[in-house]
């Protein structure tokens, strides 16, 4: 409570400032609390590096927790826009509640950069755009990588749940008109006491590889599975497996495994010429500065990305209007929409006015597991 | 499907199944001495899992800290209403005392031996008596004040045990999950059937619980008691069997049966803070194919809900855990209709 109090108290003398000085202000919603809170810790951490100016404006940044609820992130971007008078929406971590903050940006003209995936599809969400990869861009790097090492058959074990269905799905999309195909698709649940069920089903066929859809350590139970059933092809992991809780679970067993991430997350590995190498070093070595070795995080880099936005578009918004004003937020509108590629820890984004995802097809690189760290692999 | 096939599922379903059977056992042991559906049952599974897991890390499991709560808001109750009675702060503080004792020294003793890195046994065992001691101390805490409510009210208390000890859960242990070590890391092949240590270690360490229970009821005064209470609380009370003893008894074996089916399912899958609801809800549902009666029933059950759960994981894993849950329809059905009520149930 008393640091949500210091935080309005923060807020008030913030945007009085604002209003005085014509600095920049930017609310961000975030769940401090509640199931999501793991996402959102990192992501205030990450915000306390931000840079303190930009443009030679000053930047406030005013955080408020909305507790993953959608409605508390309502009444949180209400007011930030009404009586803080932000130029710039930001959050939240999940998906519902980022859909409120985005209904509240289209409603009053703000632009919005939210740090959990939501439906951008033309004019659905006008004024907001996707930090994060969508699954068909990180599908597109799988497929592209088993069509490289000619994989045909592809079994499918993945969550019962909206993550398993739209990687699917998406995955369907970027094998459609190549010779590569799905022979089974099996579901289990993350509290599963056991996988052998769908193990055999899957390793039945012997296809050339398996994709695992999970998340987390949730994502090392089914890989041990097939490994206990004696299953030798290649084996596939997602985005949301790329931390170091599949190593700490699955050990020896995920050896040898490919997953899909961004390119921060092998920020030294990459070579010197990719885009996204300077900008993921940057961030890594200042964030594992401050909170140890391996302690980089895909939800600090999101947030670190947006800065790396605003430092694109600020400067430009700034020659043709003024901090506060509603010909200010369209500026930043319409200099986010013409930026071209912006090189960021996730990857590189292209945002349009169509295409507010951002992600271009070679954002997602391919790792794989050699001794239990990751290990780059060539495109 | 072929024949190794087969046997490989039949093997796995028996596994969980024989995990299943253990808290059927705790289920329907809880509900006849107390008539208390005991939703949380699958927490004890969780927390004596990842006590174990966080114990193997080296560091103190915050499952202690709510233990040493517990104890000391249970000690305040008991004291309270200890002075209510009899107006005597010695007896009173007494009492309180009492109800502190076997959970300080759990405690205690964690906290001493969790840097010390003991050997997996010492820390298995650290790990039940923790978990152990929270039955008693949730039994006086949210159950024995409304213990002549009605089973619906006892229920509802249920399901709020249920989420408050899952909430603590997340805050201990947090989000990501913990794949114990497994106690006896061999393999055995038979035929196509490749048979891990741990699968052996669950079945005989079942059989062996489920033979001392019974041994337990038929042999012990106390054990007699219990049986006693099930089957006529009020006759039980004017033979001088206290069913505030009856249901704290009940269940500290319910806390120490879940702790062990932790420690048995924590090697074969990664546990979870929340994994242990769905875990009890197939061990409750094998209890109702015992009609929350019976214990043979219950076993038989369990089995049976293990095996149908592998096979249908074989056969339609998108909707295992429907084919599980629907499984209790028809064996609703088949109860009501053959009708009449053993005299066993209330």
């Amino acid at each position: 409570m008393t640091f949500t109090k210091s935080l309005l108290v923060l807020a008030l003398a913030g945007s009085a400032a604002g209003a005085a000085l014509a600095d920049i202000n930017i609310g961000v919603s975030l769940p401090l609390t509640g199931p999501t809170s793991a996402l959102g810790i990192p992501i205030k951490n990450s915000i306390a590096l931000w840079p303190t100016s930009i443009g030679g404006q000053k930047l406030n940044v005013i955080i408020l927790d909305d507790a993953t609820d959608p409605t508390n992130a309502t009444k949180n971007a209400r007011r930030f826009v009404t009586d803080d008078k932000v130029d710039i929406l930001m959050g939240s971590a999940a998906t519902p509640p980022a859909n409120a903050v985005a209904a509240v940006a289209a409603e009053t003209g703000t632009m919005h950069l939210t740090f959990a995936p939501i439906d951008v599809s033309t004019g659905k969400a006008p004024w907001s755009y996707n930090t994060p990869q969508s699954t068909l861009v990180m599908s597109h790097a799988i497929a592209a990588h088993m069509k490289k090492t000619g994989v045909k058959t592809v079994g499918f074990l993945g969550y019962a749940d909206a993550y398993g269905e739209l990687f699917l799905r998406d995955m369907k999309v970027k094998m459609a008109g190549t010779d590569m195909k799905f022979v089974s698709e099996e579901r289990f649940a993350r509290t599963d006491t056991s996988v052998t069920g769908q193990a055999l089903k899957v390793t039945a066929g012997n296809p050339d590889a398996i994709l695992i859809v999970a998340s987390g350590s949730g994502a090392a139970m089914p890989h041990k599975a097939l490994i206990e059933r004696g299953y030798k092809g290649k084996i596939y992991q997602t985005h949301g497996a790329a931390s170091r809780d599949l190593m700490r679970v699955g050990g020896k067993d995920v050896e040898g495994a490919f997953v899909v991430a961004g390119p921060g997350v092998v920020a030294e590995q990459l070579p010197a010429n990719h885009p996204s190498k300077q900008v993921a070093m940057t961030h890594v070595t200042a964030w594992e500065k401050l909170y140890g070795p391996n302690s980089r995080n895909p939800f600090a880099g999101h947030a670190y990305d947006a800065s790396v936005i605003l430092q694109k578009i600020i400067p430009i918004a700034l020659k043709t209007a003024k901090p506060g004003t509603k010909e200010f937020r369209g500026a930043l509108k319409a200099a986010l929409e013409n930026a071209g590629p912006i090189a960021l820890f996730h990857g590189t984004v292209n945002y349009t006015a169509t295409n507010h995802a951002g992600y271009t097809d070679d954002t997602g690189v391919i790792m794989q597991i050699v001794n239990g760290d990751w290990k780059l692999q060539a495109k | 499907m072929d024949f190794s096939i087969a046997s490989i599922l039949l093997v796995d379903g028996l596994t969980n199944g024989a995990i299943y059977a253990l808290l059927g056992l705790a289920t329907v042991l809880v509900f006849a001495v107390t008539r208390v559906i005991f939703i949380p049952q699958g927490e004890f599974v969780t927390y004596g899992a990842l006590t174990l897991a966080i114990l193997q890390t080296g560091k103190v499991p915050g499952t202690i800290w709510l233990l040493m709560l517990l104890a000391g808001l249970a000690a305040l109750a008991e004291a309270w209403q200890t002075w209510k009675r009899y107006r005597l702060a010695g007896t009173a503080l007494l009492a309180g005392l009492k109800v502190l004792v076997a959970p300080v020294v759990v405690s205690l003793v964690t906290l001493w031996a969790a840097p010390q890195q003991f050997s997996l046994l010492v820390q298995a065992l650290l790990s039940v008596c923790i978990v152990t001691c929270f039955g008693p101390l949730v039994y006086r805490l949210a159950y024995q004040s409304l213990a002549d409510a009605s089973s619906l009210v006892l229920l509802i208390v249920s399901v709020g045990v249920h989420f408050a000890l899952t909430g603590l859960g997340l805050l201990f242990f947090g989000a990501e999950g913990f794949r114990n070590p497994p106690f006896w890391d061999a393999r055995f092949s038979l035929g196509a059937v490749n048979l891990s240590g741990q699968a052996v270690i669950i079945a005989l360490a079942s059989m062996a619980l489920i033979v001392m229970l019974w041994l337990f009821f038929e042999r012990t005064l106390y054990g007699k008691a219990l049986r006693a209470t099930a089957v006529n609380r009020l006759g039980a009370r004017l033979m001088g069997i206290s069913s505030q003893t009856a249901g704290q008894l009940t269940l500290a074996m319910a806390a120490l049966i879940g702790a062990l089916s932790g420690l048995l399912i924590g090697p074969t899958t990664t546990v979870f803070y929340d994994s242990g609801f769905l875990i009890g809800l197939k061990g409750f549902v094998a209890a109702v194919i015992g009609g929350l009666a019976s214990y043979p029933g219950a076993a038989i059950g369990a089995l049976a809900v293990g095996i149908i759960e592998a096979f249908g994981s074989f056969w339609a894993s998108a909707f295992k855990e429907v084919i599980v849950f629907t499984l209790i329809l028809p064996v609703l059905l088949w109860r009501s209709l053959k009708g009449g009520h053993s005299d066993e149930e209330h």
